[in-house]
């Protein structure tokens, strides 16, 4: 059985490299700076930002942030990777249901290619961050590379989403919606401009550190910003949320996927 | 006797009709609610059992709606069937139909690469078979054209090209032949008999019943999702015709 699974996903696997490149190709399609875009646009948002948290929000930025940029550029990067690689995964199969009518392929693929998709664009955005460390004269710790546990397990936690909201997109649109929102909530809550430890308030703080996207972030930022390694239960943490939701995005997209072209 | 190639055991297809296909959680709830859910079914497939034999030329022939394309998606696998099993010994390439596995915004070259994979080629043996894609789809002057720029002729002849290059042990054709003019009709058929004649089994859909007679050697004929008549082509093909003619003279 199992081997039956390795044998269809080497088989596609070309596939998904095509769609993946297939995706780039498109994005940058008649645009004159192309692939740069994957550097500037993070570069100008996260500028904005920084000048908006400067002068009209200084009140909310967090106290006793030393290197203010670096930190709300990670809390950025990492955050809109999860947002907008779940939220292409989401309509990833339905957005193929011409193909997949028509042919048999593994349907994992889809939520797989935007998954790969958003994580090289992730990785050309650290190009931003990489400029931002040295603009403001960041060191750069060698434990910088340990950065790669926080955002590869982050991957897995952000498949096993999408793999869950592509299935239930085929049968509930609203799914899209509710996603868009429940995003903008969770982004509130990930401390990706504050601390949560600013407040005072035990109750938002741990409410705060039951968000898996603030333990990545965090974890990310103690790697890079930090110099620091991962603790034991970091790595944990790091892990146990990516492979429970991966676990259950298996489970949620088996049990559904044969019913699919039916909805589609 | 030979092991069938192809071995479809009493398989039912049901359908939810559209009409009660919920799209939003509020209609879903309201239908639940209602006891609405799964109210209007459809069967496109009932108790359909066939057999087909390595090197078999099989046709497909019915009325629209038969279900003759759904019995084509249950054996290429797009369809897991609500009841029955079908089993298929070796690899199947379906001929899509028109469009579907290419991009439009995607040149001819890059399509190709797509397509190749989607069928489940590996890029080295697409790289092999590259020229002979192109020749036989003569359309090497516009290699470098987004697809979108295309005649619907021109795609149909690209897809046909990069789906038959393999020596798959079943093809699977819908219609596929009824596009591009009459010389690349005659091309295909060709290719068809080449295919066939190196071991691979044809399944072929046509609603053009002097193309079946011509190249199949084993019609079955759908009608309502049922098996009406299964066996040599000028039996079942001459029954055919006598009903739609007694149908067409009322």
């Amino acid at each position: 059985m199992l081997k039956l699974y390795v044998q269809d996903f080497l088989r596609y696997r070309y596939l998904l490299y095509n769609l993946i490149s297939r995706d780039f190709k498109l994005k940058y399609r008649r645009s004159v700076l192309g692939v740069a875009w994957s550097v500037l646009n993070p570069l100008m948002m996260c500028a904005v930002m920084f000048v908006i948290f400067n002068t009209l929000m200084a009140g909310m930025r967090g106290e006793g942030i030393e290197n203010f940029a670096v930190y709300l550029v990670i809390g950025q990067l990492l955050f809109n990777f999860f947002r907008e690689s779940t939220t292409m995964a989401m309509s990833s199969v339905m957005n193929n249901a011409m193909l997949l009518r028509k042919v048999y392929i593994p349907k994992y693929i889809f939520p797989l290619q935007k998954i790969c998709f958003g994580l090289v664009n992730c990785l050309f955005s650290f190009i931003a961050l990489i400029i931002v460390m040295l603009i403001t004269r960041a060191p750069l710790h060698p434990t910088i590379l340990l950065g790669l546990y926080p955002l590869l397990t982050l991957a897995v936690f952000s498949l096993g989403i999408g793999m869950i909201l592509s299935a239930l997109a085929v049968f509930f649109r609203d799914v899209i919606h509710l996603w868009e929102v429940f995003t903008t909530i969770l982004m509130w809550f990930s401390a990706i401009f504050y601390t949560p430890e600013q407040f005072g308030n035990a109750l938002l703080e741990g409410l705060i550190a039951l968000n898996p996207l603030y333990q990545y972030i965090t974890a990310f930022r103690d790697t890079v910003m930090y110099g620091q390694l991962l603790s034991g239960a970091q790595i944990l943490i790091c892990a146990a949320w990516a492979l429970v939701m991966l676990a259950l995005g298996l489970l949620v997209f088996k049990k559904t996927q044969d019913k699919f072209v039916l909805y589609m | 006797m030979q092991q069938p190639i192809i071995e479809v055991n009493n398989v039912s297809m049901r359908f939810n009709l559209a009409k009660e296909k919920s799209e939003s959680l509020k209609e879903y709830f309201l239908q639940l609610v209602k006891g609405k859910l799964r109210f209007d079914e459809f069967f496109a497939l009932k108790d359909v059992s066939l057999q087909v034999q390595p090197g078999d030329f099989y046709g497909l022939i019915g009325l629209n709606g038969s279900g003759k394309s759904t019995l084509l998606k249950v054996i290429s696998g797009v369809y897991k069937p609500s009841s029955g099993t079908c089993k298929v010994r070796g690899t199947v390439a379906p001929l899509i139909e028109l469009g579907a596995g290419f991009d439009m915004d995607l040149t001819a070259r890059e399509n190709i690469y797509l397509n190749g994979t989607v069928l489940g080629f590996s890029p080295k043996y697409i790289d092999a078979h590259f020229e002979e894609i192109v020749e036989f789809s003569e359309l090497r002057d516009f290699l470098d054209v987004p697809l979108k720029n295309y005649s619907s002729g021109m795609v149909a002849r690209l897809a046909f090209a990069v789906a038959t290059i393999t020596k798959p042990d079943v093809l699977i054709a819908d219609e596929i032949l009824a596009v591009g003019d009459f010389l690349f009709q005659e091309k295909c058929e060709q290719r068809m008999q080449k295919l066939m004649s190196g071991g691979t089994t044809v399944i072929l859909v046509s609603h053009s019943i002097e193309q079946i007679e011509r190249m199949c050697n084993k019609v079955a004929w759908l009608e309502h999702g049922r098996i009406k008549m299964n066996g040599p082509t000028q039996e079942v093909c001459e029954a055919y015709k006598q009903t739609t003619r007694e149908d067409g003279s009322h």
